[in-house]
């Protein structure tokens, strides 16, 4: 029988299994594969916090979504067209979201009586007739072909059967046409010392491919072109790999060594690892005792004439407060990275969240303006770390970057900025040029910007003090005046407000006027645009805008506003973003809120606005 | 602190280092013999004023960067010594010093103190040991001795001190010494010998709180009984206090004990004091809260590690010579890349 090859437009597959069978690195090398292909991809991990749950344990189920296209995405995609689940728990889990008449396939090794009671089935799904009706079954014993695949090999059982992931991710490459070479180099470097390991994976991944090429289960093979994009040089990128890029970038645009200081938190490690591993740009890592001193050691580096940066999620952002409290009122320049995460307290640590927002606002005792940035998609982290470097330089401030547990993990295909098109960052340290009667004025400000000087330590003329205390206006001694204080407290305010003049027009998405305005912020941009697309696609009159800057907000904002019916505000939280909008532009601003601990679907979005538009 | 160039030095004198911030502790208080003698020390220290950065956190002694004429950051309770850090990696070639309290570096800063100590970092700390919160008008401090009547405890104080010193042995600290504020020469000594040890000093400076526990080291500051409670140590000199030095530190089964030189003991009997003998320093820590052993000043502990901070420099220079120094542009193409036409 011929096989016959299909051609579709978008796919959306989620690899799910036991934490321990490899569910993240099948799909991380299906998402390089067909980022190479030239589809467009956004991708969405989901694993457990535990590092390992009771093997086979619903609580141990560990998932990787891949959204795939020959047209622009925004999303990982709301429901799934391919589930592969490993074991009964994951298909338990991950089973409602498989688009009916989609195809499941399963291991059917994994499922024992023990697993299945584990999982809460009482008879065995893949036996019982109780899936053939909604979905496309496909039940193999993957472990017992992969144990063949090796028979001749001198590798215990247990190290054999462990490939079969392996075997899933050659399948699906058989089934939607894609080359398993790249996956080949990848095992031939990562068990580069263990040459029995590369064979017993790359048979595997064969045997899966081979399965699809000759047994007679799968018929068709689906063809998904390649994705429009605009030229260039391309690479797959993750959320917390572009932020430290961003950084080193802004550390060399600025000619600055790099200091960052953290401790280790999920979802935010990898920055503190990648930037690690990045000495040889001059960067120093500091891994501190707690979140406290990683905050308070970028404060002394920031003094010292370091581009300081720390990276953290919720709870240890909670633990800086303090000291973000005397990076304001030092007025010294550094990012502060949160990922956030699902909380509150320890909360969800490896789930997405964006329940932050209020606490990068407003998250410190006094009056403390901090300016906020929020990246958008895994690739703009690169963006919006380095712009966040270069305001900080600029108006000596710390800033804030606002990621989620979906960025940072999350990848997309990134055309590769041009290093020379990155708008400059120039640091000027204070010189005895400055000096007032021979007298240095730290607190002396820029009239443009109101920046102080940044004056640092190892320069003749220029020894000074500054504190926690408030200071007098200009000289910065210590000040306990009540005009002096109100002084700079509108000082302090006034200096993070005339970032505004750095953020530009907004972009609107749609018409300029209408029914109806979507207005996202942070990791809910793409849901945000894929349902704005779809319902401009149906002729409404809806809108979409995006902001990048939380603190302050672009200028035009408030005329953009009033000229929609209806306001809606997507957010992974309780309306934070809403709240202000009310407050701000007293707009009658509506929120979608679902806190799950994962991407807002855009079906939920279109949903809401059809409800509110009385259709 | 011995790495910062040496050439052409600047020539200063005392009031080189006096800002023009009037003092605001409280008159008779411990705080202006320390700063003075500093004040007296740093122009023999040989360190252009420039390279010097002051830090403290929050307390009386947190003031002290205001009226030292150098770089200062008077920054938040507990967190100098992590702030210091930071300041001293991002520049190694700064002489950073640390000014705090039992409060500020034991208490709340605790955690910053035992780190920064067990990385030696190539900083200087100077611990105001007051045994007091003086700055919130007194309440015990977590060195004050069990059953202290302060605000906070009209019944007497339940938990047990913490000893600065024996908490530096602890945490692995290379250089640990003590000194007294009314003992001036002694502590311009002990301020030299800590800017010269390469590594995080930890310098415990006994300090009288004239307001809300005045009188706490009067054993060793006071005429009549100073000599016999007072251990003065001296590296490769024997243990010997009390008036004319004719008691002495003997070891007898490992077991400390106090001998009188005449009949039954002669000096050859007295422990001789060594610096880099962590059993000896450790002992020596250990005396403060054992009422029949004298409390000992000077340098306890002095050992050679590897500041952390020239271990940062080294293997930043190592990576660049493995890989060259890094570009951005590299490091954006690296890795899988395709072209779309």
């Amino acid at each position: 029988m011929k096989k016959t090859l299909k051609n579709v437009e978008n796919v959306i597959i989620r690899f799910a299994g036991d934490s321990g069978d490899g569910m993240q690195l099948t799909g991380g090398r299906f998402t390089e594969t067909t980022a190479i292909v030239g589809n467009d991809i956004s991708t969405l991990p989901d694993y457990p916090a535990e590092i390992r749950a009771p093997a086979g344990s619903l609580a141990g189920v560990s998932a990787f979504q891949i959204n795939f296209s020959s047209k622009d995405i925004h999303t990982p995609g709301d429901k799934v067209d391919v589930l592969v689940a490993m074991n009964p728990a994951a298909l338990k889990v991950h089973m409602n979201e498989l688009e009916h008449g989609g195809m499941l396939i399963c291991n059917t090794a994994s499922f024992t009586k023990k697993n299945l009671t584990y999982a809460g089935y009482d008879s065995n799904p893949l036996e019982d007739g109780s899936l053939e009706d909604f979905f496309n079954v496909f039940a193999i014993d993957m472990s017992k072909i992969v144990l063949e695949a090796c028979s001749d090999m001198d590798l215990p059982p247990k190290t054999v059967e462990r490939t079969k992931n392996l075997f899933a991710l050659g399948l699906l490459f058989w089934i939607f046409d894609r080359p398993t070479e790249t996956t080949k180099s990848w095992l031939r470097k990562k068990f580069a010392k263990r040459p029995e390991l590369i064979e017993a994976n790359v048979r595997a991944l064969d045997a899966g491919y081979n399965y699809g090429e000759t047994t007679e289960i799968f018929m068709t093979r689906y063809m998904v072109d390649k994705a429009d994009l605009p030229p260039g040089t391309y690479r797959n990128i993750v959320g917390n790999y572009a932020v430290s890029l961003g950084l080193v970038a802004a550390a060399e645009k600025s000619n600055l060594p790099l200091f960052y200081g953290g401790y280790p938190i999920t979802p935010a490690s990898d920055i503190l690892h990648i930037l690690s591993s990045l000495k040889y740009h001059n960067v120093k890592t500091f891994q501190a005792e707690d979140e406290i001193a990683g905050m308070t050691s970028i404060i002394g580096a920031a003094f010292t004439g370091n581009l300081a940066v720390t990276a953290s999620s919720g709870p240890g952002i909670a633990l800086k407060g303090e000291a973000l409290g005397l990076a304001v009122m030092a007025e010294l320049p550094m990012v502060i990275v949160n990922v956030q995460r699902g909380g509150p307290s320890t909360g969800l640590p490896t789930k997405t969240e964006q329940s932050d927002l209020f606490q990068a606002l407003y998250g410190r005792n006094g009056e403390a303006p901090i300016p906020v940035i929020a990246s958008a998609t895994p690739g703009d982290c690169f963006y919006t770390a380095y712009e966040a470097c270069r305001i900080a330089l600029k108006y000596m401030t710390p800033v804030f970057v606002l990621t989620d547990g979906y960025l940072a993990n999350g990848s997309e295909p990134w055309l590769i900025p041009n290093v020379d098109d990155l708008e400059p960052i120039e640091v000027k340290f204070a010189d005895t040029s400055t000096l007032v009667d021979g007298q240095f004025m730290p607190y002396l400000r820029n009239k443009e910007t109101l920046a102080r000087p940044w004056a640092i330590p190892g320069v003749s003329g220029l020894e000074h003090r500054i504190g926690g205390l408030e200071k007098e206006d200009g000289t910065g001694n210590v000040s306990y005046d009540p005009e002096n204080h109100h002084q700079m407290t509108l000082n302090r305010q006034q200096k993070i407000n005339n970032i505004v003049n750095e953020i530009p027009p907004t972009d609107v998405f749609g018409k300029a006027s209408g029914d109806m305005l979507i207005l996202s912020w942070g990791g809910t941009k793409g849901s945000c645009r894929s349902a704005t697309e779809d319902l401009q696609k149906e002729s409404k009159l809806v809108s979409h805008i995006h902001l990048r800057w939380l603190n302050p907000l672009p200028k035009d904002l408030g005329e953009i506003l009033i000229r929609y019916k209806h306001v809606l505000i997507p957010e992974i939280n309780m309306g934070q973003l809403s709240k202000i909008i009310r407050a701000e532009y007293l707009v009658d601003a509506q929120g979608l809120n679902l806190v799950k601990g994962k991407p807002i679907g855009k079906g939920r979005i279109i949903e809401k606005v059809n409800e509110m538009l009385g259709c | 602190m011995a790495d910062v160039k040496t050439v052409e030095k600047k020539k200063y004198s005392r009031m080189d280092f006096t800002s023009d911030q009037s003092v605001r502790w409280c008159p008779g208080c411990g705080d202006y013999a320390i700063l003075t003698q500093t004040q007296k020390v740093f122009p023999e220290l040989g360190i252009d004023r420039e390279n010097i950065v002051f830090i403290s956190g929050i307390g009386c002694s947190s003031r002290f960067p205001y009226y030292m004429n150098t770089y200062g950051f008077h920054t938040i309770h507990g967190r100098a010594t992590a702030i210091a850090s930071g300041v001293k990696i991002a520049n190694p070639d700064l002489s950073v010093w640390v000014v705090t309290g039992d409060g500020d570096g034991l208490s709340i800063g605790g955690n910053h103190t035992i780190h920064l100590l067990r990385r030696n970092i190539n900083i200087n700390v100077m611990l105001f040991n007051n045994r007091i919160y003086g700055l919130t008008k007194g309440q015990y401090s977590p060195t004050s001795e069990v059953g202290k009547i302060t605000k906070s405890t009209p019944f007497g104080s339940l938990d047990r001190p913490f000893n600065p010193l024996t908490l530096a042995m602890g945490a692995q600290a290379t250089f640990v010494a003590r000194s007294v504020d009314r003992d001036t020469k002694h502590m311009q000594a002990m301020i030299e010998r800590s800017h010269k040890h390469k590594g995080t000093s930890f310098l415990e400076i006994y300090q009288n709180c004239l307001i809300f526990n005045d009188g706490a080291f009067a054993s060793m500051t006071n005429k009549e009984s100073k000599a016999d409670n007072v251990l003065r140590l001296e590296h490769g000199k024997p243990m010997l206090f009390g008036k004319e030095n004719k008691k002495g530190i003997k070891l007898s089964d490992n077991v400390p004990e106090i001998i009188e030189i005449g009949d039954n003991y002669s000096i050859d009997d007295v422990l001789i004091h060594n610096e880099q003998d962590y059993v000896i320093a450790s002992m020596l820590a250990n005396f403060t809260y054992l009422d029949i052993f004298p409390d000992p000043v000077g340098v306890l502990y002095a050992i050679d590690v590897t500041p952390y901070d020239d271990l940062v420099v080294q293997q930043i220079d190592e990576a660049i010579g493995h890989h060259g120094t890094g570009s951005i542009k590299e490091l954006l193409n690296s890795g899988n890349t395709w072209i779309v036409e």
